[in-house]
């Protein structure tokens, strides 16, 4: 890679051992991928909790803090796997509590910005047209790529706080032009009315093209989508794709024509996702024994609107007795949900709010499950009913509405 | 009995091969606390792939690579190295990371060349995999 002054001295430890060592780092990961430099990054989102670090990753993160590295650009941290107000309750480990405040603590000396969120997007930081910025988890990129235009690969946890060390990310991926093309199309003549439609969207497309590289370009939709049916789009095609870009013509930023978005190349494939489509992929969830006692409105965590609208169909209602019911947001969302009255409204009928969580990486979450004797996990969430599995959740994913119906009167359709 | 590889990154390892039909994800498929595909329906499922060379499509998802190679390395249970078709860059942050072995691109496809149980040879500097022994 060609280096700047600058980045040369960082490597001959000029700036501490701490940036010396992240940009060392990332040299490796850029030549793996064939990088020719770094580029500057304006922001950093990224991912570190206890569930996926693990000890041998705060034993990392411990000693990498010693060396006092501090940020270069704002970074702000994921959703984690403890809502502190919760552990008790949920029969998480007192022991990963600990651990998990330990490593708060070590983000915080380094000068991160615990938010705690998966929906920085909606919530903490816009970028604009062509920012460079170093985010994960996986939704926060493809929103940023496609509905921003901001350029950002896929960071992991390790990468983005290398980034954040340094301020730079090494230039390959959506950080250039060549990869941000669309490759294929995707024609919406199906109605998508519930977010849920959307997600299905995702996995329709996401499971037959499970490459980073492929982006495909939505065109056809007869109204305008909105922050959140993009947000479960982009997720969704994520988590079943491992895609990090998509356009949508007429919507995106860098798609206001078909060719446009496409780069002049013609598709190497053209999708047509009709109700027909959408119905089949419902249909296609086992419903195991009927299982019906946990439903969980999370992955990503909920937009204020979400919260509104979920806020309303559990107005006057009752999550069933011996059934479960979670939702999950960030503080910001919550502290304007409460002032709003959508929490008196959803702790009223039952649910239980998470703070600052995503359900599926909840510590402790397979033992949780079994104790609980959960089968089945119902949710809105495409992200959430593909990512879950290690877990050995049956999942199956229906409607918003459907959602709060299955909660409250216990029975799955 | 040769695969070329088009990018690779890490120190020469042998093992014994695991060739997945599916992708992978250490999040969505993997118990990280034993080393075994753990998702229902995966076509590895009850597979460890600890001290493994993997041969992966594809790579599924998702952040949670960067760390949890980290910690799969430090609990022992991680595989040698994960040989992809195609992968991702959390896939390659999170091998650099701990020190495992990744390559991406093969010529010819694995499924013509090696099968699970076979020991092969995966050499990064010469982008090479060799499959040395055979299971009977």
């Amino acid at each position: 890679m060609q280096l700047s002054a600058e980045e040369r001295a960082i490597l001959a430890g000029e700036r501490g051992e701490a940036p010396r060592r992240a940009l060392e780092y990332q040299a490796k990961v850029g030549e793996f991928w064939g990088a020719q430099r770094f580029v500057p990054v304006t922001n950093v989102h990224m991912m570190g909790d206890i569930e996926v670090m693990g000890d041998g990753g705060l034993a990392w993160l411990k000693d990498y803090a010693a060396l006092g590295g501090r940020c270069a650009v704002g970074t702000t941290t994921n959703a984690r796997c403890f809502d502190f107000a919760h552990c008790d309750k949920l029969g998480q480990d007192a022991g990963e509590a600990v651990k998990e405040r330990e490593l708060i603590a070590c983000l915080r000396r380094m000068d991160v910005v615990t938010t705690d969120t998966c929906i920085n997007y909606q919530t903490v930081y816009q970028p604009h047209l062509g920012e460079h910025v170093a985010w994960g988890d996986t939704g926060t990129v493809i929103y940023a790529n496609s509905v921003f235009g901001a350029r950002s690969n896929f960071e992991s946890g390790p990468a983005a706080l290398a980034a954040a060390i340094t301020g730079r990310t090494p230039e390959y991926g959506f950080h250039l032009d060549a990869h941000r093309r669309g490759s294929f199309t995707v024609e919406l003549q199906a109605s998508l009315e519930d977010l849920a439609d959307w997600g299905v969207v995702g996995k329709l497309v996401g499971e037959a093209h499970q490459s980073y590289f492929s982006v495909p370009v939505f065109h056809g939709h007869r109204r305008s989508p909105r922050a959140d049916e993009l947000k479960h789009l982009g997720a969704a095609l994520a988590s079943y794709g491992s895609m990090g870009m998509f356009h949508f013509v007429g919507v995106t930023p860098e798609a206001p024509t078909l060719e446009a978005a496409l780069g002049g190349r013609k598709p190497a494939e053209r999708i047509v996702i009709t109700d027909a489509d959408i119905e089949r992929a419902y249909a296609g969830y086992g419903l195991g024994g009927g299982d019906a006692r946990l439903v969980v409105f999370s992955g990503p965590q909920q937009s204020l609107f979400e919260m509104k609208q979920l806020a309303g169909l559990f107005d006057g209602r009752k999550v069933k007795p011996g059934a479960r019911c979670f939702v999950t947001t960030n503080g910001a969302v919550l502290a304007q949900s409460r002032a709003l009255g959508y929490v008196a409204a959803l702790e009223t009928a039952g649910v239980t709010i998470l703070e600052g969580v995503c359900f599926y990486i909840l510590q402790n979450l397979s033992p949780m499950r079994a104790a609980n004797g959960w089968s089945n996990l119902v949710s809105n969430s495409a992200k959430i009913v593909n990512i879950i599995g290690a877990h050995r959740f049956n999942t199956i994913l229906r409607r918003t509405k459907d959602c709060v119906d299955i909660a409250c009167t216990g029975i799955l359709r | 009995m040769k695969i070329a590889v088009e990018r690779a990154y890490g120190e020469v390892v042998e093992g014994e091969a695991v060739v997945s039909e599916e992708g992978f994800s250490p999040r969505y498929d993997l118990d990280r606390w034993t080393g075994t595909i753990t998702k229902p329906g995966h076509r590895l499922e009850g597979t460890s792939l600890k001290d493994k060379i993997c041969f992966f499509p594809t790579a599924k998802g998702g952040i949670a690579a960067g760390w949890a190679f980290h910690d799969i390395k430090w609990k022992k249970l991680a595989p040698k190295a994960f040989v992809f078709g195609v992968t991702n860059p959390v896939m390659v942050q999170g091998a650099v990371f701990a020190g495992i072995t990744i390559t991406e691109g093969w010529t010819p496809h694995p499924r013509d060349v090696v099968r699970t149980g076979d020991w092969v040879r995966v050499d990064p500097a010469r982008k090479l995999v060799e499959v040395l022994g055979r299971q009977e």
